[in-house]
């Protein structure tokens, strides 16, 4: 073991560096350490630039177009992008159904959407859950029915992210209700241009629209859109579970937000003294700091071992578990941090061009709404309670 | 960065684990901590034979290793056997003072030390120096060529059974000042060394000692007069990367104990792994182990780095380690039930000492604040 970094990392990470100073336009930049809301422009932008130096795919293999980069390097390059203020690359083609299609996709499917995905022609969304399958997700009753060489697509899925942005939605859908729930799902891949979806959107509790709902009103999807075998979905859905580990924990971006959160700490101030000399507050921070470093070994130890598939499943839970629960404490103390000035909320604030003098400290303005909008990072992905329930089950052998 | 155990470490752990798995049960090891010394002597000479003790000092000074990673690799699986042979006091702590301070005289009976044969312990806290490690009253004066030592030292692991005391005292400064504490190497028998040992409730024993009027040539003094305090703290931090690494073993012990229970214990005919409660709450304690598991290494690769990242790292360590042990015991008692609670089941030993690691060198409060105060000294 060797906690220090070589020659050869140092040398990747000032790569790294000089990449996001010269590539890293400091109009998306500013927006993301300012915690202003980013456009669709500024996430494209992004996303082709990555692309164009051949970093997007941090953990795709070589073959298709990935970097082949190990764990340490991941971690070096997540750890300066978030740094630097990049935004996170949205996931859904990249992260989530791009390993799908590498493992069980046919030669055109990977052939005509993994080049796709990288050159942002396509924006993915997730059609997972349903207003009456949540945690329960194999529940789910969005029908699909095949007649010829085409499906009909009946049904409702939520909470699709920034759907309103996409092109594509893959989905679970039901082909069969014979025996267990599990068994009668497919995998689709569906045009969001297709006749018969509707997006509708929803607002989220600090005012944003961030989710949609997504109807499918007998909606014609070819055959050739399914993925892999019929009512094999819930395997292909679950393999990702336990292959798609990268940055589980969010570590780069719970590092920045550590560091923000002591930037606040020492600008704000108790009785003439900055606050980060509270002894209270410092504990906390403390206890905060102690955990994060601790996890950040964590994450390392799962990605580098050569045997962690074996532990996947309930190792990348744990990180899920920890990770947000990291996050949501760095939220919950900076909300703290700020005093009577956590309270004021002018939504247009956070908004490109918005010029008007901040309400209190220039930092204080998006506090509150990510605590607010952060409650959500342990009910999704699979809630916190259910990766207990994984943990359990795997490490009883249950 | 790299995340794997070299082979001569992964060659040290797997002989370890196969040695205690086939010499060190339960029952002979709590034998041996009710005995006078409270560990057995024959087994501190085959583990000596081992080279186990070696394990911990580098090769300049005797042995063949003594990197963080080596006292972490060990101390897991000596923490898997709840090993009560006195590793820490002898090897880690009096080890490291004498190793750091000792003059080419001093430092040959590290030779007897590696062999097993001499036992060291480091007397340095006092009743009233809580776990500050600057905090020592016992007085060292100078008298002709040699000193006098005055004062008590308090809790010192295994101070009953060694043949010498490292003997911390102070010759200049205030009560908390890190300037001004010397080191001595006093034979367990001088004149006016007064030891009273007793066993202590996690199987370990420790003694009570008054110094009164001791008298000490000048070859007693580790090196320089005043200047001990650097070495105090360096052994102190390689103690503390045995404790959390002993700590990672005792909670694999804990935690492997309650997974079998929850799959084999039936309750309203099912096996009580199947209630969602337990579930969780199992969870939680496979989770935060992974944490005390990766502050430990982060410990034992910090150990060489600057005064300040390195006691950052150590404080770190220990403070998760201090929460997640209570944590480990507290809910393998709980899951466990009433059985957990006998003596002869076995886990309740394992949470004992868990817990009790969390009152040496510092618990989950003042190694936070420690933290706090090293943050503050790096930013």
């Amino acid at each position: 073991m060797d906690l220090n970094y070589t020659e050869e990392e140092l040398a990747f990470r000032d790569e790294v560096r000089a990449f996001l100073k010269s590539e890293l336009p400091t109009s998306i930049s500013d927006k993301v350490k300012t915690g202003k809301r980013l456009t669709k422009e500024d996430m494209d932008t992004w996303h082709a630039i990555l692309n164009r130096r051949g970093w997007l795919a941090e953990s795709w293999p070589v073959e298709h177009g990935g970097t082949g980069w190990n764990a340490v390097q991941q971690q070096i390059f997540d750890d300066e992008t978030c740094a630097a203020g990049a935004p996170r690359i949205v996931p859904f083609g990249l992260k989530m159904l791009a390993p799908v299609l590498m493992k069980y996709g046919s030669q055109e499917q990977k052939d005509y959407y993994l080049p796709r995905i990288l050159d942002g022609s396509d924006w993915w969304c997730q059609g997972y859950s349903e207003p009456g399958a949540g945690s329960d997700l194999a529940s789910l009753k969005t029908k699909a029915v095949r007649g010829g060489d085409h499906y009909i697509v009946n049904g409702q899925k939520t909470w699709t992210t920034l759907g309103q942005y996409a092109n594509k939605i893959f989905c679970l859908v039901r082909t069969s209700t014979e025996g267990k729930p599990q068994q009668g799902i497919s995998f689709l891949l569906i045009d969001m241009d297709t006749p018969g979806i509707t997006v509708r959107p929803i607002i989220l509790l600090e005012g944003t629209h961030e989710v949609n709902e997504v109807f499918f009103d007998d909606v014609k999807v070819p055959v050739e859109n399914l993925v892999g075998e019929e009512n094999m979905g819930w395997t292909y859905a679950k393999y990702l579970l336990t292959h798609e580990r990268t940055n589980i924990a969010n570590v780069g971006a719970n590092k920045v937000s550590l560091a923000h959160l002591k930037h606040i700490g020492r600008q704000q101030k108790v009785r003439g003294r900055p606050l980060i000399e509270d002894p209270v507050f410092s504990a906390r921070l403390a206890q905060i700091e102690m955990e994060l470093d601790a996890m950040a070994t964590t994450n390392l130890r799962l990605l580098s071992s050569p045997d962690s598939v074996a532990n996947a499943g309930p190792m990348s839970s744990m990180l899920k578990i920890k990770g947000t629960e990291i996050r949501q404490a760095l939220n919950d103390l900076t909300r703290r941090a700020l005093g009577p000035y956590a309270m004021p909320f002018v939504s247009e604030a956070l908004d490109t061009g918005y010029n008007e003098e901040p309400i209190g400290p220039g930092y204080a303005a998006p506090v509150s709404q990510e605590y607010f909008n952060n409650r959500k990072i342990t009910i999704y992905g699979g809630s916190n309670e259910i990766q207990r329930g994984i943990i359990t089950k795997m490490m009883m052998g249950l | 960065m790299d995340f794997t155990h070299t082979e001569d470490r992964t060659m040290l752990k797997d002989m370890v684990a196969r040695f205690i798995a086939d010499n060190y049960p339960l029952e002979d090891r709590n034998k041996a901590a009710e005995g006078s010394d409270g560990f057995s002597r024959d087994m501190w000479a085959r583990f000596a034979e081992l080279g186990l003790i070696g394990a911990l000092f580098s090769e300049e000074d005797g042995g063949f290793g003594g990197a963080g990673f080596d006292i972490n690799v060990l101390f897991e699986e000596l923490g898997r056997g709840l090993v009560v042979e006195p590793f820490i006091a002898s090897a880690l702590l009096g080890g490291s003072v004498l190793a750091q301070l000792g003059n080419d005289d001093q430092k040959a009976l590290i030779t007897d030390v590696v062999a097993g044969s001499t036992l060291l312990a480091l007397a340095h806290g006092e009743p009233d120096s809580y776990y500050d490690l600057a905090h020592v009253e016992t007085t060292a004066m100078s008298d002709g060529d040699g000193f006098v030592l005055n004062g008590r030292k308090a809790v010192v692991l295994n101070g009953d059974s060694a043949d010498y005391l490292v003997v911390t005292a102070r010759a200049a400064g205030g009560t908390w000042d890190e300037d001004g504490i010397s080191a001595f190497l006093v034979p367990a028998g001088t004149g006016g060394v007064e030891i009273r040992g007793y066993p202590t409730i996690d199987g370990q024993h420790a003694a009570e000692i008054v110094l009164d009027n001791v008298r000490l040539d000048a070859s007693a003094l580790l090196g320089e007069s005043g200047k001990a305090y650097p070495a105090v703290e360096m052994a102190v931090a390689r103690a503390n990367v045995a404790l959390v690494s002993e700590a990672i073993g005792l909670m694999e012990v804990c935690r492997d104990m309650t997974l079998e229970y929850l799959r084999t214990r039936k309750q309203f005919g099912v096996p009580i792994g199947k209630f969602q409660a337990l579930q969780h709450r199992m969870a939680t304690v496979l989770t935060e182990i992974e944490q005390a598991r990766s502050a430990a290494i982060n410990a034992a690769g910090r150990l060489d780095l600057p005064r300040a990242e390195r006691e950052k790292a150590i404080s770190s360590a220990k403070a998760l380690a201090g929460r997640i042990g209570r944590l480990v015991s507290e809910e393998a008692i709980q899951m466990h039930g009433g059985i957990a609670m006998t003596w002869e089941y076995g886990l309740a030993h394992y949470a004992k000492r868990l817990i009790m690691i969390d009152h040496q060198f510092g618990d989950v409060d003042y190694h936070t604040a420690r933290f706090v105060e090293f943050s503050r000294q790096a930013a």
